[in-house]
């Protein structure tokens, strides 16, 4: 199931002597926290599962992997079914029966974007009753499930959260799919801002003066804003929203703090980035942006992940020149086979027509993905670089494999 | 093929969303240029401001004023705030607020935190272009959407409607409902679904479908199938090929093209299996979807922009019988 397309030769000849810990171990060995990012579609949720497994294994301690949307088998894997918020050991037995035995313990959760802005609203509310007035609210729903920087911002909360514990040696964790994979960094001062911010106190300022609902004060600052809004959606619709953030109020100061702290996490020594990306000019292309921004705004960049890479044997040029042979030839070539299954020439002659030609397509993408890999300009100093697997990675037997590759 | 797909250049609204990754900037591109290559006049729109669908045509990135891009395509990028403006102009006569002071910012900070207003601002500027170009008045004859991707594209296709539960009064109330009509005409408009043969965007695509069902009115297009592996072998053809990986064959393989003749087995059995799995992924996806499928080809070209966009385009057409 899990078998690489790059073969045993290539691997043994590249490894590293067995005493030397690799790049990726000795930066997880001094880190607390790696957050995977990356473009969609790239692998972050196997990678960042991989990577917690392998510091099981070879580094010990409690291993937390938060996963934001597992595929449906990873999570069975990782013995998640029914999981919330709740981390869960992942169970010895599972990993014994794929033949894994960490010298330390792998914890998986999986995050509930819902449950975690309602335990955070519950925390921070002045009382049970303004609480629950918020939970009911219908804005609220749509704030927590819509705005687009709530699932961002509630990842990395709940990062904060599970790391103030204590409890694990070293966190890894997956970041949301979002149209700009960085958002998530701009989460938390958005989030500051935005429950903070004088905006709100601007905004909620007419009808905090005003009293009695749909008694607005304006202010002359505030006016040309109602007199625009309000012929856009209505005073009543306006009206809601500041009664609803009036709710809010008692929270800011519990929300802004916890914000600024949730950001300087993320800028802590003990905590790196791991960028993840294929071959292909767009996600790459991603990937190294992320590398700059993470860079210039002092975040730290570990890693840099090559995921579903083709291997290098298709850039063999006696690879090329067999394969031109059997195009061009594979009548001859078919003459000269005999043995079982390839009495028939003609269909012989024609499967080697079609593997010449088929070595020569990957080829093609092969170089286009080792052009683009020569062509990165800023790369962190590891560089991990893990082959497309022939089937999907579903298993523990899968992560480990990719865990491999990553700790080579 | 199953289904009314070769209808799918007849509609005026397009839209194309997805999971990250899967193509969908190339596909709504190479839709555009299939519709342009027919003599259509066609309106591209990005939603997320990133620059891709330019790229597509070897084109730097746009801004809001839609421009020609290609000939036949004209493109323009979502901007809501520039959204914003030119319905207060048009609608409103109310005059340009501009970029600077704490409107502004009021108005981003009040679009963040009220459902749907972000999104009506950009559904309701397709549907304002797709209604100028119904009623002769614009420069295009059909908007092409490169929509946001699986997980927003449900509160966009719904904003209208759900705008309207939570504003009682007022001319947003009024105006949406034609958007909300429009988006929901089956002769008018079509949410296609972008997807590669694999377990994650697979997995997506069945629960947009069952969302969108479920959540909005949107009539669902075709499911076009991006980067398809070809079928090496028949069966009988599998079996010789394995034979040829035999021990002896391969040394006698060896003997005839030289030592490379082994990594071109190993290619060629990566290719079988990296088929194989996608296909029982197509297969799921047979199964769980009623659509109409589109298939098209992975590409081995060296190169993205324009000359990937045509070959996508010529597939698309192939499909479509065009």
């Amino acid at each position: 199931m899990t078998t690489p397309a790059w073969n045993g030769r290539e691997r043994r000849a590249s490894a590293r002597p067995e005493a030397t810990p690799s790049g990726f171990e000795s930066l997880l060995a001094t880190k607390e926290i790696v957050v995977c990012c990356g473009s969609g579609g790239v692998g972050k949720t196997s990678v960042s599962a991989a990577a917690a497994l392998g510091a099981a294994c070879r580094l010990g301690g409690k291993v937390l992997v938060l996963t934001i949307d597992p595929a449906k088998r990873l999570a069975t894997a990782l013995g998640m079914e029914a999981l919330g918020n709740q981390a869960n050991l992942v169970p010895p037995e599972l990993l014994k029966a794929a033949g894994i035995e960490p010298r330390g313990e792998l914890w998986a959760a999986m995050l509930d974007t819902k449950q975690s802005w309602d335990d955070l609203v519950l925390r921070h509310a002045k009382d049970e009753e303004t609480a629950y007035r918020i939970l009911d609210n219908r804005l609220y729903h749509n704030l927590t499930s819509r705005f687009v920087q709530s699932h961002d911002y509630i990842a990395m909360e709940r990062l904060y959260e599970i790391h103030s514990t204590g409890d694990y040696d070293l966190i890894v964790i997956d970041t949301p799919p979002t149209r700009n994979a960085l958002d998530f960094l701009d989460a938390p001062a958005r989030m500051a801002d935005f429950f903070g911010g004088r905006l709100l106190r601007w905004l909620t300022l007419p009808y905090r003066v005003g009293g009695k609902r749909g008694n607005r004060v304006l202010s002359v600052a505030s006016r040309p804003f109602y007199q625009v809004a309000d012929r856009i959606l209505g005073s009543k619709f306006l009206e809601d929203i500041a009664e609803f953030f009036l709710n809010f109020q008692g929270m800011y100061d519990g929300f802004v703090t916890r914000a600024n702290a949730v950001e300087q996490l993320l800028h802590d020594r003990r905590t790196t980035f791991a960028v993840v990306t294929t071959l292909e000019a767009a996600p790459l292309h991603e990937a190294e942006q992320f590398c700059d921004i993470l860079t210039t705004r002092g975040f730290h960049l570990g890693a840099l992940v090559l995921n579903k890479t083709l291997p290098d044997y298709l850039l063999d040029p006696d690879g090329a020149t067999a394969a031109t042979a059997l195009v061009e030839d594979a009548a001859r070539i078919a003459e000269a086979l005999d043995g079982p299954a390839l009495d028939d020439t003609a269909r012989t002659a024609r499967v080697l027509r079609t593997i010449g030609d088929s070595y020569r397509n990957f080829s093609v993408v092969a170089l286009r993905e080792a052009e683009l890999r020569s062509e990165l300009a800023r790369v962190p100093d590891v560089v991990a670089r893990i082959p497309t697997f022939e089937a999907d990675i579903g298993d523990l037997g899968g992560l480990q494999a990719i865990g491999n590759y990553l700790f080579e | 093929m199953i289904g009314p797909a070769p209808a799918l250049l007849d509609r005026r609204l397009l839209f194309f969303t997805g999971k990250g990754g899967v193509g969908k900037s190339t596909v709504a591109a190479a839709t555009a240029l299939l519709a342009a290559n027919s003599g259509k006049r066609v309106l591209l729109v990005e939603t997320d401001a990133k620059g891709d669908v330019p790229a597509q045509f070897e084109h730097k990135p746009v801004g809001f004023k839609p421009r020609e891009i290609y000939p036949g395509v004209l493109a323009m990028a979502m901007d809501t705030e520039a959204s914003l403006q030119e319905y207060l102009r048009l609608n409103l006569r109310v005059p340009v607020i501009g970029r600077v002071g704490p409107i502004a910012r009021a108005f981003e900070f009040v679009a963040n935190a009220a459902p749907g207003v972000k999104e009506i601002l950009t559904v309701g500027k397709i549907a304002w272009e797709v209604r100028e170009a119904i009623e002769g008045r614009a420069d295009h004859d059909m908007v092409i959407v490169d929509a946001a991707s699986s997980g927003h594209i449900v509160a966009q296709l719904g904003a209208a409607d759900s705008i309207r539960e939570l504003v009682d009064v007022g001319p947003v109330r009024t105006q949406t409902l034609w958007v909300a009509d429009l988006l929901a005409d089956p002769d008018i408009t079509a949410v296609n679904i972008v997807t590669t043969p694999e377990e994650m965007p697979v997995a997506e695509t069945i629960e947009l479908v069952a969302r969108l069902r479920a959540e909005s009115r949107a009539p669902l297009g075709s499911v076009i199938v991006n980067r398809v592996l070809p079928e090496l072998f028949t069966r009988a053809d599998e079996e010789t090929f394995e034979a040829l990986r035999e021990p002896d064959a391969n040394a006698a393989l060896v003997g005839q093209v030289g030592r490379g003749a082994t990594a071109v087995l190993d290619g060629a059995r990566l290719a079988v299996s990296l088929r194989r799995t996608r296909a029982e992924h197509l297969a799921e996806l047979l199964t769980a979807v009623d659509l109409p499928l589109l298939y098209v080809p992975y590409l081995f070209v060296r190169t993205h922009g324009l000359r990937v966009t045509k070959m996508v385009t010529e597939a698309l057409g192939d499909e479509l019988g065009l």
